[in-house]
């Protein structure tokens, strides 16, 4: 049968009100200035002539009519290649205020024709789940009845934690009397910036950010250490003073490695630790997937490829046989390239198997930590089938982790590190606090990182989230340099030391009603309570309510 | 709050002085119970020898007697003494107390050929499998101590009260060491078990203050898997245990003991002669960390005794006395009245850095600083 070509209409047919953001636009103040065309990540709003009806009525004549109006108008754009992604740049250039997206309160049909070309979806950005467990639990231990309160501003707090293998007493005093190796450990601060690779970000970014922790380090005193993800880093870090607070990523592309290696003999210090990513809590059995629209002539020379082209990860690493093989293997080898120095340490993602990795580590001499990444955890790009739904959420596969090690006399042995999902709704120090007390040594934040010391616009409504396209409003975390020209390093590197003089700040406040200043309350369960039972049954934890 | 008192001397005294010394500082604090440990014990009814063991404890029923009475016989110990507390029960609040016991008893012949560490394990092991019969069986049955030269007493009440209830003023036992505590743990609801001091292998340790980090330490060490280990009751009891495995298993010095609890910070590690080594060893012993407040009295088995506090300091303790003699308490009016005709020159509030050590001669006190070098060959 022969369709009727007459109707607009077509299955992918989309108008304005089925997307998942509106534009709204007061046409009244709208200047036609053209700054939110120009600034539009995704070049949804396009101008467009318009025709308005002028009623007429002359009563002399007794004569009715219209006349017609020609206008300039703004719309947006129904092509869902460049739908709106709710950003809000136009609004931010608006000189005046008359125009900007809203969320659609209606169901959003867009999302039934996200699948395009062929492709499924793939976005950058988080799960957009605003549910978070950890903002429910509340510490509920305090001491001012039973123990004079801790002044949070006066007393002095030891805030700092381990990343490092930590010998059982017996075993580090037969070794000290033998002269044997004693691993590698680092007192760091708690919060670490998580693994975002020099090519997901971009270069004011990094820099940016490495400028803000080596001042945290160097005038604040806070001992914050970040990780550099896939992708290596710039040579002349890797030769700097600056390495040491740079804990070094190799997964499962090993993109950077060369480079890495090559410098070993030039270093001036030892990085803060190596990470060895097996998975992570955005895209677990993923790897990562640069797309070549991000691989910049210097992304390209950084990690030995040639520029312009897809670098999608291996979802595991190549020598992966088993686990155990694969992990004992690795963690050998790159401690062997740091003659035992540098703490090395695998990261996956949260899952119910984490344990049975856990307890390898536990017999591996060299293993140096664990980080565990829940399923909120945050990418630059991946299959957002992957994003929402693949997965296991952070807080009882860390607690079922902890207590495994606890059982066995073993706690904080193998220091367990925490990430997805800490601060995704605004309240980093507290969710990482809970991780803490839950039996974490430290969390990794990355997307908090983003928005607090950036300004990423990205949040759990699904709002922009291209970080995977180079199209980044802000510069993030694009390799574009009319973008991330838009981004001054300093004023990030001032907004990374504000942050964490604000975390410090914040740990001291929940930690002094605690009667807690000497050491870092890890796996102080007994201060944690939560307004769920069943959550509490499972996290081993106090309900309150 | 708890109120602490202890007295160390050459010559035997009465634990009753000790008592007294609580009622001084009875000022502000509730009085809910008592612990005493006697340590270099004399009994005037008996003429004892060092090496038996006493056994220390409550039992509830009749039957719990008979049902010790029988075990005990079994495992091949022969009872040479039964020390009868001239007991007023009309003072006592609690009313299931059929009899207080402090018995000597010989050690089974099979033992003699033992070496020291496997004896005192094997003591060990009795007293963990008395108590235990006594939590099966509802409670009945509790057993503080059995170790040589050590006895225990514990029980809910004023202190003096219960001293006078059990007789304690009569000198039938005194001691050359006296540990009181005057307070049932309150925060996690009365039990005997709960009541300091507590003891593990000839260690004895008492607290006041709130130990805020008990929870991660409690389950460090009882993911250690060493029998003893047990209990818990307190959030105070880790610290004895602390004390044991700093001395004991990990086989360090007395002065460990502070490096362990309050370690120094990194800052002042890197000043330190010793410094990487304590540094390491801080790292290794992280999850024994207390976080206080805390002022910590404790005696070993060879009568030397401690005072330490946390790092905050905010519960204070003092020691003074004279040669042969010395007093420490958590108030000094309870110093004043152990000892009141001292030189108060010599009165002393350790600092957070600060070990008071009283060594078994009781000449003089030795005030040791976690500055100080530490002494071990392999930290050298």
């Amino acid at each position: 049968m022969v369709s009727i070509r007459s109707i607009p209409s077509t299955p992918g047919s989309l108008t304005y009100h089925d997307l998942p953001w509106i534009i709204e636009h007061r046409e009244e103040r709208c200047t036609l200035c053209g700054r939110c065309t120009s600034i539009c990540p995704t070049e949804c709003l396009h101008l467009t002539y318009r025709r308005h009806r002028m009623p007429q009525l002359d009563i002399l004549r007794k004569k009715r009519g219209s006349e017609f109006r020609t206008f300039t108008g703004i719309r947006q754009s129904t092509n869902l290649t460049h739908r709106c992604t709710g950003c809000g740049m136009c609004s931010m250039v608006c000189p005046n205020e008359a125009i900007g997206p809203v969320p659609n309160a209606n169901s959003n049909r867009a999302l039934f024709h996200s699948h395009q070309k062929g492709e499924a979806w793939k976005r950058g950005g988080r799960r957009n789940s605003q549910v978070s467990l950890l903002d429910q639990i509340s510490f509920n231990r305090i001491s001012m009845l039973t123990d004079p309160a801790l002044d949070a501003g006066r007393h002095e707090f030891d805030l700092n934690t381990l990343l490092g293998r930590v010998l059982p007493p017996e075993e580090y005093l037969r070794r000290q009397a033998s002269g044997e190796w004693i691993p590698p450990v680092r007192e760091i601060f708690p919060f670490v910036i998580g693994s975002m690779s020099f090519g997901a970000l971009s270069p004011n970014m990094w820099l940016g950010l490495l400028q803000g922790v080596a001042y945290c380090n160097e005038v604040l005193n806070i001992p914050v250490v970040m990780c550099t993800g896939e992708g290596g880093c710039p040579p002349w870090v890797l030769r700097s003073p600056f390495l040491k607070y740079l804990v070094l990523q190799i997964a499962s592309g090993y993109f950077g490695w060369d480079e890495i290696i090559r410098a070993i003999p030039e270093m001036q210090c030892d990085p803060a630790a190596i990470e060895i990513k097996y998975g992570q809590g955005a895209k677990p059995g993923d790897g990562g997937l640069l797309m070549w629209f991000k691989v910049s002539q210097l992304i390209a020379r950084l990690r030995g490829v040639p520029a312009g082209v897809d670098l999608p990860s291996p979802p595991v690493h190549q020598t992966l046989y088993s686990i155990e093989e694969s992990v004992m293997k690795m963690i050998q080898t790159l401690s062997m390239a740091w003659n035992f120095r540098v703490p090395v340490y695998p990261k996956i993602s949260a899952s119910n198997s984490a344990k049975a990795v856990l307890n390898n580590l536990v017999r591996n001499p060299y293993a140096s930590g664990l980080l565990i990444d829940g399923i909120d955890g945050g990418t630059g790009a991946a299959y957002n089938v992957s994003m929402d739904t693949t997965g296991h959420p952070i807080a009882s596969n860390l607690r079922e982790c902890y207590l495994d090690l606890v059982a066995q006399g073993k706690q904080n042995e193998i220091p367990i590190f925490a990430a997805g999902g800490v601060g995704k709704n605004g309240n980093v120090t507290q969710n990482g606090m809970a991780m803490i007390m839950l039996g974490a040594s430290g969390v990794h934040i990355g997307k908090y990182i983003l928005q607090a010391a950036a300004g990423c616009l990205g949040n759990e409504k699904n709002r922009c989230n291209v970080c995977n396209l180079g199209i980044c409003p802000k510069g993030i975390t694009s390799q574009n340099p009319k973008l991330y020209r838009r981004l001054d390093p300093d004023q990030v590197a001032q907004r990374v030391a504000d942050v964490f003089m604000g975390i410090r700040t914040e740990m001291k406040k929940i930690m002094a009603p605690l009667g807690r200043s000497q050491n870092l309350p890890i796996g102080m369960s007994d201060a944690l309570g939560i307004g769920d039972k069943d959550a509490a049954d499972r996290l081993k934890i106090r309900y309150v309510c | 709050m708890c109120r602490l008192a202890m007295k160390t001397a050459a010559e035997p005294f009465s634990p009753y002085s000790v008592l007294q010394a609580m009622e001084a500082m009875r000022e502000g604090y509730d009085g809910s119970g008592l612990g005493l440990l006697l340590r270099g014990v004399n009994f005037a009814d008996f003429n004892y020898q060092s090496n038996d063991p006493i056994l220390s404890g409550i039992a509830h029923s009749e039957a719990a007697l008979h049902r010790l009475n029988d075990l005990m016989q079994t495992k091949g110990f022969t009872l040479k003494y039964d020390h009868e507390f001239v007991v007023k029960p009309e003072m006592l609040e609690a009313r299931d107390r059929h009899k207080y016991f402090l018995r000597v008893y010989k050690q089974p012949d099979a033992w003699a050929t033992w070496d020291k560490e496997r004896v005192e394990h094997e003591l060990m092991l009795n007293r963990l499998d008395l108590r235990e019969n006594g939590i099966k069986n509802n409670g009945d049955l509790t057993v503080f101590a059995f170790w040589p030269d050590v006895a225990i007493i514990k029980e809910v009440g004023w202190p003096l009260v219960v001293g006078d209830a059990l007789g304690l003023s009569d000198d039938r036992i005194t001691s050359r060491i006296c540990m009181a505590q005057g307070r049932q743990n309150t925060n996690y609801g009365i039990n005997l078990y709960a009541c300091h001091p507590f003891f593990i292998q000839g260690i004895g340790t008492m607290t006041n203050g709130e130990n805020t980090a008990f929870v991660p330490i409690k389950e460090y060490l009882s993911g250690l898997n060493l029998p003893g280990y047990v209990g818990y009751q307190s959030d105070s009891e880790v610290f004895a245990h602390i004390l044991h495995y700093v001395i004991r298993q990990l086989k360090l010095p007395l002065e460990t003991y502070k490096h362990v609890i309050t370690p120094l910070k990194t800052s002042e590690l890197a000043n330190h002669p010793q410094g990487e080594f304590l540094l390491g060893l801080r790292n290794v012993c992280r999850r024994l960390i207390i976080d206080g407040p805390n002022c910590i009295m404790g005696s070993l088995p060879d009568e030397t005794s401690i005072l330490a506090m946390d790092t905050k300091k905010m519960r204070p303790a003092t020691i003074g006395g004279k040669p042969g003699e010395w007093a420490m308490a958590s108030e000094m009016c309870g110093v004043d009245a152990m000892i009141p005709d001292r030189d108060k020159s010599l009165d002393f509030q350790p600092m957070r850095e600060n070990t008071v050590i009283v060594p078994a001669h009781r000449k003089e006190y030795i005030i040791w600083s976690q500055f100080d070098p530490y002494p071990l060959p392999q930290a050298a």
